[in-house]
């Protein structure tokens, strides 16, 4: 059987159904074959808050979308090219979300009358021309996948689960991907269960033989590896690069690492993931509660740890307090905020960047700390590392902010080198430190050096009372208040002369910059680079440096006509630049959807601004 | 006394250059002081001891003491003490707190920490009265206190921290009183000894919002009536004249007479501090004066595996059958793929 292929240049693929049909699992293999075979790519799984939503209903579709391509890709994509739909309300949910022409395959088994009647589909859209112009497969998959599994000893229920295994063949086909990272997975995941992961291996082949030899499908496609910077690579997610991050800190400042955590969506992964590697010396303490967390990692911190706590937004008001204790004590702390759709619960599985004023201002009294935030799923481990770097080093909290969107979301990542990335050299007291006082100073980061428990000579108290400059003992002196909250806001703000100043993409001048911050990376630079290609002029400053900001951002921002900043949220960045830096007119454009921008309506409004401008 | 690195410390050598600001005739003093004598006697440098508190009159106590401190935030200090102790289990770690800061807002650490057994020590100031803030109920006042956020009398109902502790299956609770430093000081010399979370609840007196709160059981013409101090292995005897005893009658506790209906010193209980079953254990904890004397000791002493060591005994053996052993072996482990 000859297999008629046509080479194409990006992909998007969405795999949708019902929040038990393992479709994060069926998009995460996906992803990791695509990059292993050498297509750049990203990822963007998206899920109700619900662990089995009503089964059916449009509310509990769990929906996997991936763009993969032979070129360098900074955003899962718009539309989809391909929709895997395995029930109606998949089907309704996504129906807006395909491109013209796009192909949708369906488990036609899962299209009955009651089905359609769940998703309140008023007639069969298979039949009433709703799916006009798409390229719709029909496929038996709940019962293909029943036959492929017959042989094998597992139980009843089990028999048509694997059939999720079985639309990744088609798929896999489709895309002329090989089945075997998959079927490794499967081996490893079901290690202790061979007769289960043989089912699911051979749906999974089952559904690719399948695509292969009806001919409901017109060809396969290939997508060449994509020209990404030489190295080895691997498939990351944010959360785990982030704990990688963490993990690569303490091995390289030759710290302990200490995670105090309690489980939040979506930061939960990055708990899961360092109670793994306990081997490093790692104490990961699930807490009673966001505040046990934190509170844990400043003491873990006050004895000498690289002390971390991570939580989405909710979980960040809760830490407010201690967060203050540890910025007062002057100690060494990184809070992780991976943000989700606030306020209160809000939006607990959809991506948001509501939480940069929380991040910035939420304190009692007057309480600076750095602020960072994380730009796609690879650089987590990056932040990560530099949050634990200047936390240890200039001796303050560091709150390092990514999102659902990056956290969740998975690419290739190039794998880094301990021993190439910058050192860590914590200020820590020993035998040698003369005139050491709790609160004496280093001059050029007005950091405190720490003198940890177990450490001769240096017993001291250190508290939430005001202290006394120099000594650290409690302090109700007028005048030495106001230094040091002074002090304090210097220190941080001195913070801007160890970290890199802001780069521009794009021209060095031009009519309108673009201005974005954290985990919205992806989407600003696929719209900018797309207007600049059809020659307009246009530029983009991504921050990651929210506080303080890098040194040269008015500098920046000086040189061009218009700025406009885009965030996921109702404009906070925009309140920060306006109060930080008052020269410069802003327009903003804001997005609180729960979604991250599309690319076409980033497009739109730049080229409306630009045609303002002119 | 230690006799670590040849220098025999004293409880001079625990006294800091601060000025102790309590008010006069706080109960805080002699709790100061019996800590002071305890250090000596448990075998740390100083640099090896930690104190951490929360907020509230007593957790000034860090400031007081010459060994690394922490005053930190209100009712979390079970939670920092935790972090402490897990990052260097070789620290003695002491956690000084009261009522509303153990009990109130820091009740959820309070219990967990009691329930993971980790190997700290909890001194709990109960004065049954909000001090700092000047004179509220707290969650340990006896219903119907009229003080000033209750001026027709507390409806709240009081928690006994004994019993809260034990519900929270701590394995090691101690009473003792603010004016008997002697016998506070051995009791805090065992918590120490202790393996696992050791609480002592210490019956202290606020001079200023809840004087002589404890008058009924520490009075001189009662209190050898009113008191049991209890050492494991020993008859419940107490009394002015060392002639009353507990007994068992049905589930319920009696207070008897020896040489009184045939009763004999036989037949009196005989204490078990270190018995699984808390049955008694809370029985003890629960008497109040005048009906009981109230107990007061080491009242219940269980062994068991502690959080900290349980930590650290996984994070070795995770070592033996680790699959990476750098951050760079686990970055190039798994499905990883070279770009030209």
């Amino acid at each position: 059987m000859s297999k008629n292929v046509e080479e194409i240049d990006d992909v998007v693929i969405k795999f949708a159904g019902d929040s038990g049909d393992g479709m994060q699992l069926t998009g995460s293999q996906f992803s990791n074959t695509t990059a292993f075979i050498g297509n750049d790519l990203a990822t963007f799984p998206d899920y109700p808050a619900e662990i089995r939503a009503p089964q059916g209903t449009v509310a509990g579709v769990s929906g996997f979308k991936i763009q993969f391509g032979n070129q360098q890709i900074f955003s899962p994509g718009d539309e989809a090219d391909v929709l895997v739909a395995m029930n109606p309300a998949a089907l309704k949910a996504n129906l807006n979300w395909i491109k013209e022409r796009g192909t949708i395959i369906i488990d036609s088994d899962s299209f009955k009358q009651k089905d359609f009647e769940k998703a309140h589909f008023e007639t069969n859209p298979l039949e009433d021309g709703s799916l006009e112009g798409f390229n719709v497969i029909e496929a038996p998959i709940t019962k293909l996948t029943k036959d492929s599994v017959a042989d094998f000893d597992i139980e009843n229920k089990s028999r048509t689960r694997s059939k999720n295994m079985f639309a990744l063949g088609v798929v896999y086909w489709l895309f002329s991907r090989p089945l075997d990272i998959t079927e490794n997975f499967l081996d490893e995941k079901f290690k202790k269960h061979p007769e289960i992961a043989k089912a699911n291996k051979a749906a999974l082949r089952a559904g690719y033989n399948y695509a292969l030899t009806v001919e409901l499908l017109p060809s396969a496609y290939k997508v060449r590896p994509a020209a990404l910077p030489k190295g080895k690579y691997r498939s990351i997610t944010g959360n785990i690069a982030t704990a990688w991050g963490f993990l690569a800190a303490a091995e390289r400042s030759g710290l302990k690492l200490f995670l105090g955590s309690y489980p939040i969506t979506p930061a939960s992964d990055i708990l899961h993931e360092l109670s793994k590697f306990k081997n490093f010396d790692v104490v990961t303490l699930q807490a009673e509660d966001e505040i046990a967390g934190i509170c844990s990692a400043i003491g873990a911190s006050f004895a000498g740890s690289l002390a971390i706590t991570s939580t989405s937004g909710p979980g960040l008001a809760l830490k407010g307090e201690a967060i203050g204790l540890a910025m007062m004590t002057e100690l060494p702390l990184v809070i992780i905020d991976v943000q989700r759709g606030g306020p209160s619960t809000g939006l607990p599985t959809k991506t948001e960047q509501s939480d940069l004023l929380q991040a910035v201002y939420g304190r009692n009294g007057e309480s600076p700390v750095i602020v960072l935030a994380a730009s796609t799923p690879g650089n987590c481990f990056d932040y990560a590392y530099q949050a634990a770097k200047l936390a240890v080093e200039h001796m303050t909290p560091v709150i390092l902010l990514t999102d659902g969107f990056i956290a969740n979301g998975a690419a290739p990542w190039r794998i880094r080198q301990v021993a190439e990335m910058d050192s860590i050299t914590p200020a820590i007291v020993n035998a040698e430190t003369n005139d050491w006082k709790a609160y004496s100073r280093d001059e050029a980061k007005l950091s405190r050096f720490w003198a940890v428990p177990g450490t001769k000579g240096f017993a001291h108290r250190i508290g939430g009372l005001e202290k006394q400059e120099g000594s650290g003992n409690v302090s109700y002196d007028p005048a030495n208040h106001e230094l040091m909250v002074k002090i304090r806001a210097e220190k941080v703000k001195r913070v801007a002369n160890f970290i890199p100043e802001l780069e521009v993409e794009g021209e060095q001048e031009a009519d309108l910059l673009v201005v974005g911050w954290g985990g919205t990376y992806g989407g600003l630079h696929t719209a900018v680079e797309a207007m600049r290609q059809k020659g307009h002029s246009i530029a983009l400053a991504h921050f990651n440096y929210i506080n303080p900001l890098p040194k040269n951002t008015a500098d920046v921002f000086a040189r061009y006509k218009k700025i406009t900043v885009c965030e996921l949220n109702n404009g906070q960045f925009v309140k920060l630049l306006r109060s930080e830096l008052p020269q410069f007119e802003y327009g903003q454009y804001n997005k609180i959807q729960g979604l991250p921008f599309s690319k076409s309506e980033l497009v739109n409004e730049f080229t409306k601004e630009l045609e303002e401008s002119l | 006394m230690s006799h670590l690195a040849g220098v025999e410390l004293t409880f001079k050598d625990f006294e800091t250059d601060q000025e102790v600001r309590w008010c006069p005739g706080c109960g805080d003093y002699a709790i100061l002081k019996a800590v002071q004598q305890a250090l000596p006697q448990i075998n740390k440098s100083k640099e090896d001891i930690v104190f951490i508190s929360g907020i509230g009159c007593s957790s000034r106590f860090p400031y007081y003491v010459e060994t690394y401190g922490f005053h930190s935030i209100h009712g979390r200090a079970p939670a920092i003490a935790s972090g402490v102790k897990l990052a260097n289990p070789n620290l003695s770690v002491w956690q000084i707190t009261g009522d509303g800061d153990a009990l109130a807002i820091g009740g959820n650490h309070f219990i967990h920490a009691l329930r993971r057994n980790i190997d700290i020590n909890i001194l709990l100031f109960n004065n049954e009265i909000y001090g700092l803030t000047k004179g509220q109920f707290s969650p340990t006042s006896a219903q119907g206190l009229k003080t000033k956020s209750s001026p027709f009398g507390t409806v709240d109902r009081a928690f006994s921290p004994g019993k809260l502790a034990l519900g929270a299956e701590a394995n090691f609770f101690a009473r003792v009183i603010d004016i008997d430093p002697k016998r506070m000081t051995d009791v805090l010399v065992q918590a120490e000894q202790h393996k696992g979370s050791s609480l002592v609840e210490i019956l202290q007196n606020c001079v200023i919002f809840n004087d002589k709160v404890f008058a009924d059981v520490t009075a001189k013409e009662v209190k050898l009536d009113r008191q049991l101090w209890l050492e494991h292995g020993k008859p419940m005897i107490f009394g002015a004249e060392q002639n009353k005893g507990l007994i068992l009658n049905g589930l319920k506790l009696e207070v008897v007479t020896i040489g009184e209906n045939g009763i004999t010193e036989a037949d009196i209980l005989v204490h078990d501090a270190h018995g699984e079953d808390k049955t008694l254990h809370q029985m003890l904890i629960g008497m109040e004066a005048p009906e009981f004397p109230v107990a007061f000791g080491i009242i219940r002493q269980v062994e068991g595996p502690t959080f900290d060591d349980q930590t650290w005994n996984q994070i070795e053996a995770s070592k033996e059958k680790a699959r990476v052993h750098s951050v760079d072996e686990l970055m190039n482990s798994g499905v990883t793929w070279e770009i030209e």
